[in-house]
């Protein structure tokens, strides 16, 4: 008897978790005490204790705070769901009016190739800047640190929306849009209930890739700015020499990352059409 | 009577690429269709059929030549022009249903949601889509996603229709059938259809008159045929009509010898057009 693929390839990764767990306990492992070494200077580095802290630890640590997200404790010490929720509205709302942005103006490209050309060198010069090098600009205007990583995010949302939208909006079918001339349907109700149905499945893969660079940039944005997030969360905690929680949160972002992304994943198949 | 539809010395031509000369697909086109008559127009691949329908619907521009229907000049898609598409050309988004009230809602905009919905399903009915209007275009086979085209050209209660080789794509069983629906449909509403087709057999039993387009480059219409066969023909039976084999070899020989010697422009500005009644052939 065989399982079927979805059973095995289960089995196959609870295997490499097992595997990877047991070598990680292995190797933070206590070093068995050797008589070369001075008592005081390994004391001095943390008795018995290896530098990477144990899975065991970890557990332990995010009990420690899962058990309370909530807790607001002033400046440095903020539950994980806060600072997630901080991350996340950043995210969020950066990337909302990056969609405001992107959506009509790759609609507008999308239509017109004159516009299309015309903007092209500029999109090609803008889009490989990394977005964190807008940061100095964005504080010096804005001068307000969290409103400048919102700004951050809008930009480097931007560019994957807005060519997406306007490939998907320049690829729909011509003879979709010869229906609509010889019904003489207006140029609103066309784009609406022609053009932008076509185009939906293209214009969600772009949100899809700016969400995931916008997950990718915050951490990053909020490392360099403090204060707040779970960026500021993980460099707190290496300041704190905490490992064991800037491994968690490490593992909070992934998951939450990986939440963003099914997310979009299901709103694209909710827009997606069989020809 | 006056035409209802007249095209007049229509022509298409493409500026050539470097170095040669422009093309031109089709020259001096033209013909009339009378209200209530089902013309076919047929010819070899690249001869500009497609072009010359589309040029009909508003959807493509000659080069010069023009095409009136009643008294006013096209010049641009209409409601009144209803165009089936080759390719369907269904909204795959919509279900069969949605996309026929798609096209009764923009002809009526101010109609309910009932009235599009009941009127949108009647069309559904007529090409005998009834239990699979809530389906999606990619879950219809060939022959039924053609009959939602042809129920959503006819929903919108057109003055004319267009048809561009509406069952070019279909295997023959399936051809046949909806031939008949057509055939039914157009004798009921004594609509006015121009339709493009290669297949002599459609052309045969569906049209009153065949205009026969020469091979381009300047291409033409070599000639016009009348079917002399009652109109009240079908499919099963129309083999046994005497017009029928004359007619047939007619115009096979027209597409397989005639069609390359036609020299479109040749001479003056003679017609260019012959009308031959193959029903005379028979009886010399």
């Amino acid at each position: 008897m065989r399982l079927p693929l979805r059973a095995r390839a289960a089995l196959g990764s609870l295997l490499l978790l097992a595997l990877f767990l047991a070598a990680w306990q292995l190797a933070t492992l206590p070093a068995p005490a050797s008589g070369g070494t001075d008592p005081e200077y390994a004391a001095m580095l943390g008795g018995h204790k290896s530098g990477l802290p144990a899975p065991a630890q970890i557990a332990e640590a995010a009990w420690a705070q899962l058990k309370d997200p909530l807790h607001d404790g002033g400046m440095n010490d903020k539950g994980i769901a806060i600072q997630l929720a901080w991350s996340l509205g950043r995210v969020l709302l950066g990337f909302a009016l990056a969609a405001l942005v992107a959506v009509p103006l790759g609609f507008f490209v999308g239509m017109s190739p004159l516009v299309q050309r015309a903007l092209n060198p500029y999109v090609q010069l803008l889009k490989p800047i990394s977005p964190l090098a807008w940061m100095p600009l964005a504080l010096y205007t804005i001068k307000d640190s969290s409103v400048s990583s919102v700004f951050v995010i809008s930009i480097c949302s931007l560019w994957p929306m807005l060519l997406n939208t306007a490939h998907g909006v320049a690829s729909v079918k011509r003879e979709w849009l010869d229906v609509a001339r010889t019904l003489e349907v207006s140029t609103v109700r066309k784009a609406l209930l022609v053009v932008l149905p076509a185009a939906a499945p293209t214009i969600l893969t772009g949100m899809r890739i700016s969400m995931g660079i916008a997950w990718l940039v915050i951490v990053a944005a909020e490392m360099l700015v403090g204060g707040t997030g779970i960026g500021y969360f993980v460099w707190n905690e290496w300041n704190n020499l905490s490992l064991a929680n800037v491994i968690f949160a490490l593992l909070i972002i992934g998951l939450m990352g990986m939440l963003l992304d099914f997310g979009f994943a299901t709103l694209g198949k909710l827009v997606a059409y069989r020809e | 009577m006056k035409p209802f539809v007249s095209v007049e010395h229509l022509a298409k031509i493409y500026p050539g690429a470097r170095g040669e000369g422009p093309n031109c697909v089709f020259d001096s086109v033209s013909f009339t269709v009378d209200q209530g008559e089902f013309v076919c127009l047929i010819g070899h691949s690249g001869c500009g059929k497609s072009t010359i329908l589309n040029i009909v619907a508003g959807l493509d521009t000659a080069t010069s030549g023009r095409v009136l229907v009643g008294d006013t000049e096209v010049n641009g898609p209409s409601l009144d022009r209803g165009v089936v598409f080759q390719s369907h050309a269904l909204l795959p988004w919509l279900s069969a249903r949605k996309n026929v009230a798609f096209a009764v809602r923009s002809r009526w905009p101010a109609w309910t949601d009932d009235q599009v919905a009941r009127h949108a399903q009647k069309y559904l009915d007529m090409v005998h889509l009834t239990g699979s209007e809530r389906k999606k275009p990619a879950e219809l086979s060939g022959g039924m996603k053609q009959r939602v085209g042809i129920a959503r050209a006819f929903s919108i209660q057109p003055k004319m229709l267009l048809l561009d080789e509406p069952f070019g794509a279909l295997d023959a069983l399936t051809r046949g059938l909806i031939q008949d629906e057509l055939l039914q449909i157009c004798a009921a509403t004594r609509q006015t259809v121009l339709m493009i087709t290669h297949d002599v057999d459609e052309a045969i039993l569906l049209a009153d008159r065949i205009l026969l387009m020469s091979n381009g480059p300047r291409a033409g219409i070599a000639e016009t045929v009348k079917n002399l066969m009652a109109r009240d023909r079908t499919r099963q039976t129309i083999h046994r009509d005497p017009h029928y084999y004359p007619l047939r070899n007619h115009l096979l020989d027209f597409l397989v010898t005639r069609s390359k010697r036609y020299r479109n422009g040749a001479g003056s500005g003679a017609p260019h057009t012959t009308t031959r009644e193959p029903a005379q052939e028979v009886a010399q």
